[in-house]
């Protein structure tokens, strides 16, 4: 019933640059994606081919089966929010926006919209320039739920909102994908605290698709092993090392990947002591580590 | 509520385990449902859905279609017997490891124990 994504030999150059490289993502629909990446990945880049809004270099991008680059079928079943809620020029009124939303989007939903505004606290009459930055934000939001597409993409949603506000688009998001399981996207800086939301996650890096997991089996994908330096270092010979940290004697290395059995009883019986890795270390590791 | 480390699904098994063992949630008694779980942990309904399949499995619950998911009469015995089993190994060696480190004498811990678990013959 969701239409789900297709993407093949995605490519996007702007004049000499390369931002998206030989992108292949196959994407069930009615699951929420997370959409991860360092600034300048290209997580912009591949919402906005997958939004239709630019033309692929090379390959496609198909939303149930059809291309999404100029497809009025498939327009009126993306929504893309683009970062920190551009719906619309400064001077306009929210109403005005709302108001070209129900005109655009076959789906659109006027009393959650009236529903949504009154949760974040969002005056109606105000120009879109009045609002703060956060406020801008959470209206974006409005608008991405309100519309019902069944394809719905938020980038950076977060930006500027406090931390009730970001808890709120949480919950907000939550309760209508359980109304509606449609597929949403979501990209994001804030991995902690909005992880547990997705179902699966993508990691794009320098314009390629990384990683493309389940949350939960990512979570379960690093391994801290800590222990004497030299201990440590014999037992991590031959495994993906992800990055290590030294305090003393004591060395604790992350590795990537799933130990096996007798691995984990090696560790034990060297004296070591076995941990998982947080998420963001994880992703940070992955994507280069910090200088 | 979750660490930001293990996987969420294993979290949320061994909190209603947890609650079962405890006798939070009685024999027969229903569970949240997994739409419910997940606004209120804030996790996606999957990752829920995934916890419930895991203690379908185990026979920790079970489904009754249409209605929702239920405790399993026998489960908290059961529970009870798997944690017996890993018990000295999990909780009661690190401990002794510990108080070693620190030179508590064992005849202090085998007092404490017995103070706590029959505090009238302490006096």
């Amino acid at each position: 019933m969701t239409p789900s994504i297709q993407i093949s030999d995605l490519q996007v150059r702007y004049g000499d640059t390369v931002a998206l490289h030989d992108i292949a993502l196959d994407l069930p629909g009615g699951k929420i994606y997370g959409l991860l990446g360092r600034n300048g990945a290209g997580k912009t880049t591949l919402l906005s081919a997958v939004a239709g809004f630019r033309k692929p270099s090379a390959g496609s991008v198909r939303l149930g089966g059809e291309p999404v680059f100029e497809n009025p079928r498939n327009t009126t079943r993306i929504c893309l929010i683009t970062e920190g809620g551009g719906v619309g020029d400064s001077t306009d009124n929210l109403r005005d926006v709302l108001d070209m939303a129900r005109m655009l989007r076959p789906g659109w939903d006027d009393k959650y919209a009236e529903e949504l505004l009154e949760r974040f606290a969002l005056p109606r009459k105000k120009s879109l320039g009045a609002l703060s930055r956060g406020q801008r934000s959470a209206f974006g939001v409005v608008v991405g739920l309100a519309s019902r597409a069944p394809l719905t993409m938020f980038d950076e949603a977060h930006l500027g909102m406090d931390a009730p506000t970001r808890r709120l688009f949480l919950d907000e998001l939550l309760r209508d994908y359980v109304a509606t399981q449609r597929t949403f996207v979501i990209s994001t800086h804030l991995i902690e605290e909005q992880s547990p939301v997705f179902e699966r996650v993508l990691i794009l890096h320098e314009g390629r698709v990384m990683l493309h997991e389940e949350l939960d089996e990512l979570r379960s994908r690093g391994v801290s092993v800590t222990g004497p330096s030299a201990v440590v270092d014999d037992f991590v010979f031959g495994l993906t090392v992800l990055g290590e940290e030294r305090l003393g004697p004591t060395k604790r290395v992350m590795v990537y990947g799933t130990l096996a059995e007798d691995s984990v009883r090696a560790a034990r019986t060297h004296g070591l002591e076995l941990g998982p890795v947080a998420l963001q270390d994880l992703f940070i590791h992955l994507t280069g580590g910090v200088a | 509520m979750f660490d930001d480390r293990s996987p969420i699904y294993r979290q949320i098994a061994d909190q209603i385990k947890a609650d079962v063992l405890r006798g939070v949630l009685g024999d027969d008694e229903q569970v949240m449902s997994t739409n419910q779980y997940a606004a209120y942990y804030r996790i996606n309904p999957a990752t829920a859905a995934k916890a419930f399949q895991h203690l379908v499995d185990e026979e920790v619950i079970y489904k009754r279609r249409g209605v929702g998911m239920f405790v399993n009469p026998g489960a908290r015995q059961r529970l009870r017997e798997q944690r017996r089993e890993r018990f000295f190994a999990d909780v009661l060696e690190p401990m002794v490891a510990e108080a070693r480190d620190l030179e508590i004498p064992a005849a202090d811990l085998v007092a404490r124990i017995h103070q706590l678990t029959d505090p009238g013959a302490a006096r």
